[in-house]
């Protein structure tokens, strides 16, 4: 019995020309594989198409149009969201990124009395709902009496952007090697010496990939900049949001879409410097 | 040389050298916490131009010794001097001695030339003065060719010549290897090992290499000190180690030795009287002062083996061949005997065949000069 079924399994499988671990020629795979690509990708696909659609209403398509962007380009308060959004993140940026950068240093260096509590509390900010965190950040700042404003959401921005760069420079770090910094110190160097001529070019592509993330993050924060921002220092999805409150017109479309493509853009740019620098660093290694 | 072999053999050397010191180290002890002691009251001279090597079982402390000598280790206690001056205190980058790193610690963002350069441009070398002396240092390594390759086209050994050249090029009084080839294929650690003699030659400065391979120090130094567990052992050039190993560590730890417990019997015309297991009474030739328990040992190289009874005062006992080993150029027999201790002993392949002159089951005598009997008290 067990001779005759056995080959009789193998023929069947040679046929379908699949092998035991060949999953993803199976069709069942593929379907998973495909439904899941549509259930993220339609609605901003669906986003992006109905932007050029040239309805007041969003729900029909009356045909193509570049209007809503001519319209969102000249609309003067989303410029000066999007001008507060990008004074916000360029100062969030450079400031989480030198603090995450030497934070990630000094959690992956040095022990220290109370590093596993720091440790754990620092990377409290990735997991904590960003609800919470908004509300405590406005108790704050209504605690100290500081006007909301666009310095109160700088501030929250930074609190939550500098450990997702200490993260990235940290995790960059756990490769480095650190006769190479005895070595420059026996070559002569001094300390600052070697961390500049050493240690910071081994740091660049981390540091490189946590400033864009740091920028992403402040670049879409909602929930935290709505909670902390005042009249005035509206941000861009802040703005998009209001006014989708007031009606969903393709102009809100067209402002979410150029939000989308200036994110993507930066994600992509720290994706390639993070795998180019792997290479490298792999290549050096073997 | 035979004279000095002959005079030795009554006294063995102590290992000091009479060149004027440039490593004095007095009374070093390393703690690492409590309890681990990785250096242990070390004191030592390395002579000016010396080869000398640190030689010792993995965890024994000579990284930690070299890391003691380059300033990345402070001393728990105890003194190290270079050149005359107390280092207490003297950062690393302030020492006269460079270092070659086990891992190279080549610069993956710099390419040969900018490696071998970086010593000297950040104390501030004029660029003219760095070009010069750069292109003389790779041209030492034999790397003339490579100063604009990046350290990833090259290979572990052209890595470890850029490494050495980097070193180099600062002039140091003292030069530290951390186990510089064990990183190489045999191949090319034989070739390397003959370089670094050469290069030793050509700078004259100092080389103290740390290894825990042993024919690497033999053939390498001009005087090795052995350590265990974090004390040293015994100091002495490579000959005088290998014959005149000062106890069973030393003898075991360099090459194989043939090792038999004993007790002293007494002392006859100057000869040792020592009462081994299954050999009877042995006399040996000592000067020193020996009593209770002790060990005699012979080299596997200076038994030899026959089918008659050699006679005269050779130490000599039958043994019967359990086991052969092959190695091209000799041979490796083993022989079961009454000391209940398997005895080694090598031959020399010295003609071309293939047929063995012993086979296992062989009832063999052994034997040995007694001047080749070493004593053995610690
Ligand atoms: N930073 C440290 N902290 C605690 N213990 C250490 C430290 N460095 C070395 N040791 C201990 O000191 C002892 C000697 O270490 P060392 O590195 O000098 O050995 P070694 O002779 O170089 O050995 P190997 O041949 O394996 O390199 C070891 O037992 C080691 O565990
Ligand atoms: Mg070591």
């Amino acid at each position: 019995m067990a001779s005759t079924t056995l080959p009789d399994v193998s023929t069947r499988r040679q046929k379908a020309g699949i092998a035991p671990l060949e999953y993803t020629r199976r069709l069942w795979l593929q379907l998973i594989l495909a439904g899941s690509f549509v259930f993220l990708y339609f609605p901003i696909f669906a986003l992006i198409a109905f932007s050029f659609n040239d309805s007041k209403r969003n729900i029909t398509w009356q045909g193509f149009t570049f209007d809503y962007y001519v319209k969102a380009f000249t609309n003067s308060s989303l410029h000066e969201a999007a001008l507060n959004t990008l004074i916000i993140a360029s100062i969030s940026t450079v400031v989480s990124t030198v603090l995450g950068a030497m934070i990630g240093l000094v959690l992956q260096r040095y022990r220290f009395p109370g590093k596993g509590g720091y440790d754990g509390l620092i990377h409290l900010p990735i997991v904590i709902p960003e609800v919470c965190l908004g509300v405590a950040m406005l108790a704050f700042f209504s605690a100290i009496s500081m006007p909301l404003g666009i310095a109160t959401v700088t501030i929250s921005h930074i609190a939550f952007s500098f450990p997702f760069v200490a993260v990235v420079v940290r995790a960059r770090m756990e490769g480095f090697d650190l006769a190479l910094e005895e070595a420059s110190r026996d070559l002569g160097a001094s300390e600052w010496q070697t961390f500049w001529n050493v240690t910071f070019p081994y740091m660049v592509p981390g540091v490189v990939a946590g400033a864009l993330l740091a920028m992403t993050l402040s670049l879409d924060d909602f929930v935290i900049t709505f909670f902390t921002s005042g009249p005035g220092s509206t941000t861009f999805p802040v703005k998009i949001y209001s006014m989708v409150r007031f009606s969903v017109t393709p102009e809100v479309n067209a402002a979410s879409t150029i939000l989308i493509v200036l994110t993507l853009a930066l994600t992509v740019a720290a994706m390639m410097i993070q795998s180019r620098s792997d290479k490298k660093t792999k290549k050096a290694n073997g | 040389m035979v004279q000095t072999r002959k005079v030795k053999a009554f006294g063995p050397d102590v290992g000091t050298d009479r060149r004027k010191p440039i490593i004095e180290i007095r009374n070093v002890v390393k703690a690492f916490g409590a309890g681990v002691r990785a250096v242990d009251d070390v004191s030592l001279d390395i002579g000016e131009g010396e080869f000398f090597a640190l030689l010792g079982p993995s965890g024994c402390g000579k990284t930690t010794l070299l890391r003691m000598l380059a300033g990345f280790e402070v001393p728990t206690s105890g003194d190290i001097m270079i050149a005359g001056e107390r280092m207490e205190g003297v950062n690393p980058n302030r020492r006269p001695v460079n270092m070659v790193f086990q891992s190279y610690a080549v610069f993956p963002h710099m390419n040969v030339e900018r490696n071998v350069g970086y010593g000297l441009r950040v104390t501030g070398v004029a660029e003219a003065e760095i070009k010069t002396r750069v292109a003389e240092a790779l041209s030492l390594v034999k790397l003339g060719e490579f100063g604009k390759r990046m350290p990833n086209q090259l290979s572990g050994g052209q890595r470890q010549r850029v490494a050495l050249a980097r070193a180099l090029v600062k002039h140091p009084k003292v030069l530290l290897l951390d186990e510089p080839l064990s990183a190489l294929d045999a191949k090319l650690r034989e070739a390397m090992q003959l370089e670094l003699v050469r290069l030793q030659k050509t700078v004259g400065i100092t080389f103290v290499i740390v290894t825990h391979d042993q024919d690497e120090a033999l053939s390498m130094a001009n005087r090795i000190a052995v350590m265990e567990k974090g004390k040293v052992r015994q100091v002495a050039p490579p000959a005088d180690l290998y014959e005149f190993p000062n106890s069973r560590f030393v003898a075991d730890f360099i090459g194989k030795m043939n090792l038999f417990e004993g007790r002293v019997s007494g002392v006859q015309n100057g000869n040792l009287q020592i009462d081994i297991k299954g050999l009877d009474r042995v006399a040996v030739p000592f000067t020193g002062s020996a009593s209770g328990n002790i060990a005699i040992a012979i080299r596997p190289e200076k038994v030899k083996l026959g089918q008659t009874d050699p006679g005269g005062d050779n130490v000599r006992l039958r043994g019967r061949v359990t086991e052969l080993a092959y190695y091209g150029n000799e041979s490796h027999v083993y022989l079961e005997n009454q000391t209940g201790m398997p005895i080694s002993v090598n031959l020399k392949n010295a003609t071309r065949t293939t047929l063995p002159s012993i086979s296992i089951g062989d009832e063999l005598w052994m034997s040995w000069a007694p001047t080749d009997t070493l004593v053995l008290t610690e």
